[in-house]
């Protein structure tokens, strides 16, 4: 198949479609849950909306993708409703009732699958598909579909900015201005809700806690602003939607779920490693270079401090104990800071003494004078 | 007797439940405790890569080199999870819903490639088959003895010793970190051994139960038990009492519906967190509701006897 | 004298900032030994880093004239309150026991004689009627009398306490004092981290003002003077002027308020990193 005509096949363009439209939800609405400390909620949600997708079929009698996903939007909601309960309620805390709400909307999801089995349903063999995603399997009404509701969540979310923005930055603060904080709160996790109903065909709901993470943290990187953050996250989602179902289509057999989400890991390690300013790379050695900066500020501190109090400097264990201390000395040495003289007088202690040059005490002088004014 | 046991394929289905149910909760309850109960997802989920890499580097499928690879990927999972958490660009909970889909899905997509050769595929991955444990046989001492069983003993033993041996290690470590590491307890140790076991466990219930059920017997009984007792050791008890009722309770309503037995018995217990949820003694929502009635009820009786 | 704490020359930085800068210490043994320092200034850490819980920069520290890992189990620490999560499933009596899991080293189990010495040292704080309490059941000073008690099984020579008169009341407070004072009767050693100046020389007989560096060291009555904690705490010095007079007149003229600055008293969470005065005499002297 040469690329333009897989550009012209029409699933193919399902597909994509329905991978950028995942991309550009998960994106926006994962920024704020990420912000809110809530990235694990997507995961809770996501596998509890598998019972849904099964009541959905049940319900409809068929693979009915608008039932389903009401059915998912259900399920999900209440998931999150219980996890609130036990949290507020109880003496659990947020993990525990996350995985607590995972694990039991799941189970109930499984026992409903194997229900459907049980009843010998023809169309029941699309089922599975949801818990990793086919995206080959999704036909332009399930797009529609997808677009509808990523519409509305886009709309509520642009309506309501202002108010997301100030409770995900400070609840408190936004409580007192009389902001509707609680029904913000619902709003967000509804429409997490609501990019996991758009993930279910793309990313099936094991992995879509991925789809909600991977984008925003990656958008982290690249921009300080929530504006900035929430673009670029749905740029991320979308990009690594298209990559991701793009192989999947290709290559037959492989899932397209764990391919779309290994797509959204590596842009959030590239990110991660190399953004400018926040990359960890740049980070680790600017972080090498302030320690070594540091001690050696340190030692001209400490020998500028015992040439002033006229003491004979003493062998203190600090001057020749750790590595890291010698080599500090070793390379103020070679920067002509210091000099070291062995006194013959210490016998039996051949312990070097370590002596500023003069230019090692205009230097110690203005580490001193730097830190007292700081 | 023994013959009578290792003939009755209820009784084996119902024991695996207990037994994997029983072992998960013990080392489950010291992740709640810690607040890391989201550590079972991402280790569950991630020694599906592990599992498939021993199969294809060794074709071990179970034994005892699957559990050491597991408990190494598991360990992998948490070390890249704090690895992330520590460049600071990103909370703990953010860094575990990035690591464990990203090794799921190289572990799904490896399954996807080689499902034909391998035994497992994608839907025992997630799901388990509990029902059909009592096909997978070893011979012991002259018995049939399914290999669930065999594998379970060990983790148990495993887990229960550990717990056993380091009980006071473990709550210390727990409790107040910083005194055990003043102490010289290295409760850094102490915690990835915990995570080692937990593994170990995940890949010792995987047949029986899969990746997803496995964070249901992990967590919810000893968020239960958590919701019924002060005592840690009461904890540990109750915890193994709600995974086997669920699993006794689980095997036969399924068995009633026939629905999937590994799913009805982390369903059941839900119920039982829900109930404890409702009805516990101290901490239940009826009994806090009743308790804060009563201080109401003596606030006013007080204000009239003053008046 | 016998030093009971010697820090030679301890750096503790979080990236590039020092939380702690060149910190030269001796406390003699046998003192009840007060730390102060505005919010920031590296109190905790600097008690963390002296047990081996923050990993230090640079320098050395001695117990004893030994290394911390040879002296652990004369040492005893007490967090501060808020650090562990109360609502863990234990009883008073299983935490004050946890004071001995040192002693008894790895895989031994309290029994009856670990049981009674935990019941003695609940005797001490008055807490003994609450042996069997569930631990989220207690009021703040009691968590804090419990977690006395369990520094007090442990039969140190030396103590580290973190803030242990934070948000307690009156009576708990003066308990916490009177338990510190017999120790300190006894021989031992206590290095208390502090909040409130107004009690500092009355209830501490040697002091360290720390501002990410040493501001002052040395007896309590001796150090506390206007002129070192207007160095400590800079701008806060409004806040400060009323602990003097309470402190008995030590403040001078120097360090009147400067209560027209009213970023001084509206900023309580005054940072290392914008102290202002030169701590250092022997710079002062070489001008």
């Amino acid at each position: 198949m040469s690329w333009l005509s897989i550009l012209g096949d029409y699933t193919f363009q399902n597909v994509v479609m329905g991978a950028a439209l995942l991309g550009i939800i998960s994106g926006a609405l994962g920024s704020f849950a990420v912000l809110r400390g809530q990235s694990l909620l997507g995961d809770a949600i996501s596998h509890a909306a598998l019972p849904g997708v099964c009541l959905g079929f049940i319900v409809a009698g068929s693979r009915n993708m608008g039932s389903i996903m009401v059915g998912a939007m259900i399920t999900g909601g209440l998931a999150a409703l219980l996890m609130l309960a036990l949290t507020r309620l109880s003496r659990l805390k947020t993990d525990a009732a996350l995985g607590t709400c995972l694990s039991l909307f799941f189970a109930i999801g499984v026992v409903l699958l194997t229900y459907i089995q049980g009843t010998d349903n023809a169309s029941q063999g699309g089922l599975d598909a949801f818990l990793f995603g086919q995206a080959a399997a999704t036909l332009r009404s399930d797009v529609w579909f997808m677009g509808g509701i990523t519409l509305v969540a886009l709309t509520v979310l642009a309506a309501l900015w202002k108010q997301a923005k100030l409770v995900t930055f400070d609840a408190e603060f936004a409580r007192t201005l009389g902001m509707p904080v609680t029904l913000i709160d619902v709003m967000l996790t509804t429409m997490i809700t609501l990019a996991v109903v758009v993930g279910l065909q793309m990313v099936g709901v094991v992995l879509m806690a991925a789809m909600v993470v991977a984008p925003a943290v990656a958008a982290r990187q690249w921009s300080r602003h929530l504006g900035g953050m929430v673009v670029i996250a749905a740029g991320v989602g979308v990009i690594s939607g298209i990559t991701g179902a793009t192989i999947s289509t290709l290559g037959r057999g492989l899932a397209t779920g764990p391919l779309i989400v290994l797509s959204a890991s590596a842009i959030v390690l590239v990110s991660l490693a190399v953004a400018p300013g926040r990359g960890i790379l740049w980070e680790s050695l600017r972080l090498v270079r302030q320690r070594w900066a540091l001690h050696k500020n340190q030692i001209l501190y400490v020998l500028y401090q015992t040439r002033l109090e006229q003491e004979e400097h003493e062998r203190s264990p600090w001057l020749s104990r750790s590595a890291f201390t010698a080599f500090a000395l070793y390379r103020l040495k070679r920067q002509g800071l210091l000099t070291a003289t062995r006194p013959e007088a210490a016998a039996g202690k051949p312990a070097r003494q370590w002596r500023l040059t003069p230019k090692g005490v205009r230097e110690a002088k203005q580490v001193t004078a730097m830190f007292n004014a700081a | 007797m023994l013959e009578a046991f290792f003939n009755n394929i209820e009784l084996q289905i119902m024991l695996v439940g207990a037994m994997v149910g029983t072992a998960s909760s013990m080392v489950g309850t010291f992740l709640v405790l810690r607040g890391n109960s989201m550590l079972s997802d991402a280790i569950s989920h991630s020694i599906v890569l592990g599992i498939v890499v021993v199969w294809m580097l060794t074709h071990h499928q179970s034994g005892p080199v699957q559990l050491i690879g597991a408990a190494l990927t598991g360990l992998l999972t948490v070390f890249l999870t704090e690895l992330l958490a520590s460049s600071k660009r990103m909370k703990q909970d953010a860094a575990i819903g990035l690591v464990f889909p990203a090794l799921f899905s190289i572990g799904v997509l490896l399954l996807n490639v080689y499902a034909h050769d391998v035994h497992i595929d994608t839907h025992t991955v997630l799901l388990g088959e509990i029902g059909f444990v009592w096909l997978d046989t070893v011979s012991v001492l002259g018995y049939h003895i399914p290999q669930a069983v065999v594998s379970m003993t060990i983790m148990l033993t495993l887990n229960l010793a550990f717990i056993g041996l380091f009980f006071k290690e473990l709550k210390l470590s727990t409790f107040d970190p910083a005194l055990a590491k003043a102490l010289g307890f290295a409760p850094g140790l102490m915690f990835y051994a915990l995570l080692m076991l937990t593994s170990s466990t995940a890949v010792a219930a995987f047949d029986a139960v899969g990746a997803v059920l496995f964070i249901a017997f992990a967590i919810v009984p000893p968020a239960a038990a958590y919701l019924l007792t002060d005592r840690l050791w009461l904890m540990l008890v109750l915890g193994a009492v709600i995974s086997t009722a669920a699993s006794v309770s689980g095997y036969f309503i399924a068995v009633h519906w026939d629905v999937s037995i590994g799913g009805m018995m982390a369903v059941m217990t839900g119920v039982f967190l829900l109930l404890a949820f409702i009805a516990g003694p101290r901490y239940g929502v009826v009994s806090q509701r009743l308790r804060r009635q009563r201080a109401r009820g003596l606030a006013d009786s007080r204000e009239s006897a003053l008046y | 004298m016998d030093s009971a704490v010697k820090v030679k020359h301890l750096t503790v930085s979080y990236h590039n900032k020092p939380v702690l800068w060149d910190v030269n210490l001796d406390v003699p043994a046998g003192v009840m030994a007060g730390i102060v320092g505005p919010n920031g200034a590296g109190k905790s850490t600097f008690i963390k880093s002296l047990l081996g819980l923050v990993p230090p920069l640079s320098g050395s520290v001695s117990f004893h004239g030994r290394s911390y890992k040879a002296q652990r189990k004369r040492i005893g620490y007490v967090p501060q309150r808020s650090s562990v999560d109360w609502d863990f499933p234990t009883t008073v009596l299983d935490v004050v026991m946890m004071g001995l899991y040192g002693r008894l080293g790895w895989i031994k189990r309290p029994g009856r004689r670990e049981r009674q010495e935990a019941f003695d040292a609940l005797d001490m704080v008055a807490m003994q009627d609450f042996a069997d309490r569930q631990i989220s059941q207690l009021s703040g000073g009691q968590q804090q009398r419990v977690f006395l008690a369990r520094a007090l099984v442990q039969q140190a020579d030396i103590y580290f306490l973190d803030e242990p008169m934070a948000g307690v009341d009156a009576t708990t407070e003066r308990a916490i004092i009177d338990i510190l004072r017999r120790l300190r009767d006894a021989g031992k050693t206590l290095i208390v981290v502090h909040h409130d100046l107004q009690t500092v020389t009355s209830y501490f007989d040697w002091l360290l003002i720390l501002n990410v560096q040493v501001v002052a060291s040395g007896p309590a009555k001796e150090v506390f003077t206007g002129e070192h904690l207007k160095r400590a705490y800079g701008g806060q010095i409004a806040l400060l002027d009323e602990s003097h007079r309470f402190a008995g007149g030590v403040a001078d003229k120097e360090a009147a308020p400067t209560a027209d600055d009213p970023a001084a008293t509206q900023d309580p969470s005054f940072t290392a990193s914008s102290f202002k005065t030169p701590p250092f005499t022997a710079i002062e002297r070489a001008k």
